[in-house]
This record gives C-alpha cells, sequence and structure tokens, in this order.
C-alpha cells in the first residue's frame, strides 16, 4: 500500500521535500514511516520522538496505517 | 464559534461585533502581534506558515472545548499566514460571556492550547538577514534543525 508523508517548515528544509509518497506492507504503522525518512539524506537532524499525524489527527507511533493515509512528522509548534 | 486561517491582514476589533450580544456582561479581545526581539535577538519580521486542512481542524476543536468548558458559544479565532511585519496581527481571539471570570478563562485556554497543539510554525526573519524557525532548535531530546 502507498501512503502520502508530509514534512513542513524545519523538518522539510531538512530533508530537502514537503512531501512524498512511501510504499509500506500491509499491517504497517507510523513508526514504519518514520525508519522510512529516517533513510533521507538530512532526516539525522529529525528528533527521537517527532510528533506525528495521520489525517489531520495527532497519532502514536503505533498506529496502523491504512492505504491512502496522509501521515505529518509536525516541527514544534509556533502559532500565535 | 468561528475559526479562520487566513492570508489577509486582520482586523481583530471587527471581531466584537461577532460576539457581543446584551446577556454577555463582559466582551475580551487577545491580539498577539510581531514582536522586534526575541531571546535577545532583534526581530525584522516573521513568516507563519501552517498544515492547514490540520491547523483549521484543531483551532475548530480547541474552540469547541472551551465553548463546552466555560459555557459560551460567543468566540471568534483568526489566525493569519504568511509573511508580516513587527506590530501586525498574528492572532486574533474574540470572546464573549456573561461574566468576566469565564471570559478571560477561555480566551486563556484557547491561546495556550492553540501554541500547544495547532500545526503553525514560524520562520523569525532577524535585522542581520538570517532567518530561523522558532522552536525548532529547542525540540527536547533532537539536534538543532
Amino acid at each position: 500500500m502507498t501512503v502520502t508523508v508530509l514534512l513542513f517548515a524545519s523538518y522539510a528544509d531538512a530533508i530537502g521535500m514537503s512531501s512524498l509518497a512511501v510504499d509500506l506492507p500491509p499491517g504497517a504503522t507510523v513508526n514504519d514511516v518514520v525508519d522510512h525518512v529516517r533513510a533521507l539524506p538530512g532526516a539525522h537532524r529529525l528528533p527521537p520522538q517527532p510528533l506525528l499525524a495521520v489525517n489531520e489527527r495527532y497519532a502514536r507511533e503505533n498506529h496502523v496505517l491504512a492505504p491512502n493515509d496522509e501521515v505529518a512528522i509536525i516541527p514544534p509548534v509556533a502559532g500565535g | 464559534m468561528r475559526t479562520a486561517i487566513v492570508d489577509h491582514s486582520l482586523d481583530p476589533t471587527a471581531l466584537l461585533s461577532e460576539v457581543a450580544q446584551v446577556g454577555n456582561g463582559a466582551v475580551l479581545l487577545f491580539v498577539g502581534t510581531v514582536r522586534d526581539v526575541n531571546d535577545g535577538r532583534p526581530v525584522s519580521g516573521m513568516e507563519y506558515k501552517a498544515y492547514r486542512t490540520m491547523a483549521d481542524r484543531e483551532l475548530g476543536d480547541i474552540v469547541r472545548e472551551a465553548a463546552v468548558q466555560f459555557g459560551t458559544h460567543d468566540i471568534v479565532v483568526e489566525h493569519r499566514l504568511g509573511v508580516l511585519g513587527l506590530g501586525d496581527a498574528s492572532v486574533a481571539i474574540a470572546v464573549a460571556h456573561p461574566h468576566r471570570g469565564c471570559a478571560y478563562d477561555a480566551s486563556r485556554y484557547i491561546i495556550e492550547q492553540l501554541k500547544q497543539r495547532v500545526p503553525i510554525w514560524k520562520l523569525e526573519h532577524y535585522a542581520d538577514g538570517t532567518r530561523e524557525w522558532v522552536g525548532a532548535a529547542h525540540q527536547p531530546g533532537g539536534e538543532d534543525v
């Protein structure tokens, strides 16, 4: 299955892209997505436990993904 | 209740008429603006970006929580994105309630939750020409990004 991964702000700058498609086996979790992203150049700058969201909701690393889910890796937020 | 993430300049006082009602004895307006110094560094401007669809959803959730918790539906919140100059309003929160205590509590709840939960980031532009994502250097356990 394929999921879309979104990167923002400092993470997008570090990795050099703001979205990518990732192919995963059925039953894969958000943690598998993070592992995939960690293998990209520049991704060593991600923190050990980044904030994560699935389909616009904050999610845990063990959240099981479905095809076409949108996974966001969220830098420290700074609104206001 | 209304929330909006917008790309144009804010008109905070215009929000007051949206929340005012004769039953509301307290009408409160909070305006967040771009400050000229952060962590001792002179700032020349600020650029706000968001995960827009999630920011809309999260901000809506926060306002609905505040409505239930503090007992008023007369709440309007706008957050601006894009490049802002010094003194420009980045966020405006209008709350009205029959009594002032709940109005202050609701307003405080909304801005504190917004800062913790809504996926918005700011790229600070410093007077020396450099730029830095706010908070990126302070991620616990991580390297400076």
